[in-house]
Parts: structure tokens; C-alpha cells; sequence
């Protein structure tokens, strides 16, 4: 059963990411994804995560579509205009991707180019009504194509980001204008989620739950300092720093999986960005009882 | 003032109908290029709206247009929207003087290499040749956020701050701030199409304009 057949039929989703390697060595990548083969529902393959150079990710998609393993393709506006968004997409689409994930991405000056042009020619919004025109057979200035791709549009959306309304307002639009499925920003307050999950269930569009296993205090710290719309709780701050070295993986899987259980019967389904922790996300899954 | 033309109706008209109407109109950069007819056509049209027409040079100069916001206070009280009659600088100063009326502007600012107006601003306009001031409570979403999204906020502000700039406020939190306070939150579900980047790109379009 296909990633857009699963979001019909109501089952409880998993997706995972693959960041493609600054270089060209994906073997170790494509190797951690076919542990989770059977496991998890997709794949999101980062498009430069954080602005910082990295391989692409229509080729990366290409690369776990051909093992088998659906690929959901994050394509965001920051390096590409209307004509290579377009283009991209339909590429994508020949290549066997049937999802992708559609942002506005980071701006340049936080990666490790920051001398780079910002692009942004479309926003999330526009490009999500793009891929739905071009669904439709058309590109959008109107000029027919030979032959239409199909495509399960998906978007981001951030809980604990400043003004819940707003985001709320986007999410909306998101939808008007084609998306099916959301993933959101990492989520360590459950009371937060569901305050949020309460006003954008209403939309009746399925969304998953953003899941980042802590990897130590430090990371924790770092995100609540740095990272728009997360907050992790004290609690969890003091877990991580109580832990020896060795434990920590051990600790940072239990955290996660209590959210996980908390996330379970309020969203659709998880969505876990593992950042090199790929080696860890079946031991999670097998202690959530998701497997 | 910029070069500028004035907006279509249908752009215009529905926002204002039935409503009283103060105008502000700005002559300062007519030398440049200011399509006096059209204007005088549009402000003939809604006469028996207008409660009263402020016409000054610079809009772009904050503090003369609160001098005249002071002036006219009794008829910009009895006005239920305010209309701009001037560049993206004079409609973002006076919208940013009447935080609590709508304003609306009836031009779009259109490119000129190179030339900025004769006022510096706190405001600055992109000189866009579609003027989004009227969806946007009068704070410009293409020079205030790095991005220039136009359908809502990336997600990744701080505390109100920029993430891209975090000496700067997110524009959209503004934007929403602004539109919360006149009553118009509901301007920000119409999705936006992208820019028309063949109005900047062209810059004979604008000059061809100018030489008529």
C-alpha cells in the first residue's frame, strides 16, 4: 500500500527522514533507511537542510524509490525560481517520486553559504497551488502539458511557533490550495500539541507529530535558544544531564517514545527526524510499541 | 513620491463602498511621474464620500504628515477608511500614523533604477509595481521580511524577532498585530499569487511611462 493510500484508509503513520551527506558517499544513508524498510510509512529526504550545502534531494528520492522505499521529496522556494520549482517537480515525477513536501525553507544567512542569493520567487502557498495546477495538466501560466503528474502534496506546519493563529491561518491556506498531509515542527510539549491539535483537527487533514530523539542537555538547550516553536521541558533538560554518556541514547529514546504514546490517539501519526541518529529510530519504534 | 499609477477599481472600489473617506495626496516627486488625471478622475468619482483631502508634499516626511493628521484630525475622525494617494513610502508613514483607521492606497509604486525619492525613511518601498499595502495593514511584506513571503509568516520568529534578522520584528506578526487592531484579520486568508516580476525586470516599462 502506497504512503497517499495509507493516509486514506486512516491507519496510524511513521515517516522518517534521510539527510543526503555533504558529498557524494550515500551508501551509509541508504543503508540506515532499508533498516527501517517495513517500518515506517515514508521517507522525507531534506532538500539543504538549515541552508547548508548538501546533496539533492530529488536525487536522493530518486535513489530510495528505486530500493523500494517511498521517498516523500521536501523541495523548498529558497533556491529555485517558478520556472526550476516546475521543472523539478515534473522531474521528480519521471523519476518515480509520488510524494513531496513543499516549504518555503530557511533563509541563506543561517546556513553555510550565507553570501548566497536568496531566491523565495514562491512562497509554501504559491508552490503548493503550482503542483496543484500542474496535477491538473497545466503549468501556471496556463500552457498545457504533455501528460500530468500526480503527485500526494504534503506541508509543514509549526505548533509552538509564535502566534498560533497565525500558523493556523497558513495551515489553512496550505489546504485550500492542496496539501493532504501535514508534519510539524518537533514537538516536547504535549499540553501545547494538543491545545494546537484541538483547533487544527478541525481542518480533517492528517497530521504528523515531529518526533527529534535528544541527544544530550546541550541539544536541548540549544534548540529552546534557537529553534522557533520548541520547547523542551525542564523535566526532560534535567534527564539528559542526569545520564551518563553511555545512557544517554537510552534516555533520549524513552523521552521520545513518551511523547510518542502522548501524540498516539490525538494525531494521525509521528514523524521523526533522527539528525545522524538514524541507527536508533528501530529501537524507538520498538520501545513507542509501534512495531 | 515615486512614479506611480493608480490602481484598477476593482481593486479600489469594493474596499470603500459606502464609506467615508479622508484623502491624503502627494504632489512631492511630480516631476518624476504622477498620473494627475487618473487621480483627479478616481477623487471625482467618490466626491460624496470624502469628508476631506489633505494635499502635501512629502508624504514621505513623518513629521509634517503628523502635523497635518493634527490639522485635519475632525475630518479624519469622521472617516470610516483613509485613502493614499502617493508611493509605497506616504502610504506605509500615514498608515503608520492611524494605526487604528484602515488605510488603503489607490497606486502602485512603479520601478525606477536606481531612484529612492527625495525623503529618507524609516519606510522603505520595493517599488514593486503591485502594491500589497492594502492586504497587509500598511506594512510592506517585501522590504520588512527577508523573504518576501507573501502568504504569512515561515514559522520562525522569536519572541516577535526575525530569525533571518533578529535586530528586526517579524513582519508578519506586525502585519497580523495591525490587521487584528482595525478588524481585518480575515485579509489574511485570500492566497496570494507570486509576484509579477516582468513589472520590475522591464525597466523600460516604467520610463516609457515617464516619457509620455
Amino acid at each position: 500500500m502506497s504512503f497517499s493510500e495509507k493516509l486514506k484508509n486512516g491507519k496510524f503513520i511513521i515517516t522518517s527522514e534521510v539527510g543526503p551527506p555533504k558529498g557524494v558517499n550515500i551508501n551509509k544513508g541508504l543503508e540506515e533507511a532499508e533498516l527501517l524498510k517495513g517500518k515506517v510509512d515514508g521517507f522525507n529526504v531534506t532538500d539543504l537542510q538549515s541552508s547548508v550545502l548538501k546533496l539533492g534531494s530529488l536525487a536522493v528520492s530518486h535513489l530510495l524509490a528505486m530500493r523500494g522505499l517511498e521517498p516523500i521529496f521536501q523541495l523548498t522556494c529558497r533556491d529555485r525560481n517558478r520556472l526550476a520549482l516546475q521543472s523539478d517537480l515534473l522531474s521528480a515525477y519521471v523519476l518515480g517520486i509520488r510524494n513531496v513536501l513543499l516549504l518555503t525553507g530557511d533563509h541563506p544567512i543561517l546556513g553555510d553559504h550565507p553570501q548566497a542569493k536568496p531566491v523565495f520567487d514562491l512562497d509554501s502557498v504559491s508552490l503548493l497551488k503550482v503542483a496543484s495546477t500542474l496535477m491538473e495538466g497545466k503549468d501556471m501560466n496556463g500552457n498545457e502539458l504533455e501528460g500530468k503528474p500526480d503527485f500526494c502534496l504534503g506541508a509543514v506546519v509549526n505548533p509552538g511557533a509564535d502566534s498560533l493563529e497565525l500558523q493556523l491561518i497558513k495551515m489553512e491556506k496550505k489546504i485550500e490550495v492542496g496539501a493532504s498531509f501535514f508534519q510539524t515542527q518537533a514537538v516536547y510539549d504535549l499540553e501545547k500539541f494538543k491545545k494546537f491539535m484541538k483547533k487544527a483537527s478541525k481542518f480533517g487533514v492528517p497530521i504528523l507529530g515531529g518526533i527529534i530523539i535528544l541527544k544530550s542537555a546541550g541539544m536541548a538547550q540549544y534548540m529552546n535558544e534557537n529553534v522557533a516553536g520548541v520547547s523542551v521541558p525542564e523535566k526532560y533538560i534535567k534527564m539528559m544531564a542526569e545520564a551518563e554518556k553511555e545512557e544517554r541514547a537510552k534516555v533520549g529514546i524513552q523521552i521520545a517514545a513518551e511523547l510518542i504514546k502522548g501524540m498516539k490517539n490525538i494525531c494521525r501519526g509521528i514523524h521523526i527526524m533522527p539528525l545522524g541518529w538514524e541507527r536508533y529510530v528501530p529501537e524507538l519504534l520498538d520501545v513507542s510499541g509501534l512495531v | 513620491m515615486l512614479a506611480v499609477q493608480i490602481k484598477p477599481e476593482e481593486d479600489i472600489l469594493p474596499r470603500i463602498s459606502s464609506k467615508k473617506l479622508f484623502i491624503f495626496q502627494c504632489p512631492g516627486c511630480q516631476e518624476v511621474y504622477f498620473p494627475r488625471e487618473d487621480a483627479a478622475a478616481l477623487i471625482g468619482s467618490l466626491s460624496n464620500q470624502i469628508t476631506g483631502k489633505a494635499v502635501l508634499d512629502y508624504l514621505c516626511n513623518r513629521d509634517f504628515v503628523r502635523e497635518y493628521i493634527k490639522e485635519y484630525s475632525q475630518q479624519i475622525d469622521k472617516a470610516q477608511a483613509v485613502l493614499v494617494f502617493s508611493c509605497g513610502v506616504g502610504m506605509q508613514v500615514v498608515s503608520s500614523l492611524l494605526e487604528d483607521k484602515a488605510v488603503y492606497t489607490c497606486c502602485d509604486t512603479l520601478y525606477l533604477n536606481g531612484f529612492q525619492g527625495f525623503t529618507a525613511s524609516k519606510f522603505n518601498c520595493n517599488q514593486c509595481g503591485e502594491c500589497y499595502l492594502n492586504y497587509t495593514g500598511g506594512i510592506c511584506p517585501l522590504t520588512n521580511c527577508p523573504k518576501a513571503l507573501l502568504n504569512g509568516p515561515c514559522g520562525g520568529a522569536r519572541e516577535g524577532k526575525c530569525e533571518a534578522n533578529p535586530d528586526a520584528d517579524c513582519a508578519w506578526i506586525l502585519i497580523h498585530n495591525r490587521l487584528e487592531r482595525i478588524g481585518k484579520l480575515s485579509l489574511l486568508q485570500k492566497v496570494m499569487l507570486p509576484r509579477d516580476y516582468s513589472k520590475i525586470v522591464i525597466e523600460s516599462l516604467s520610463r516609457e511611462k515617464i516619457e509620455r
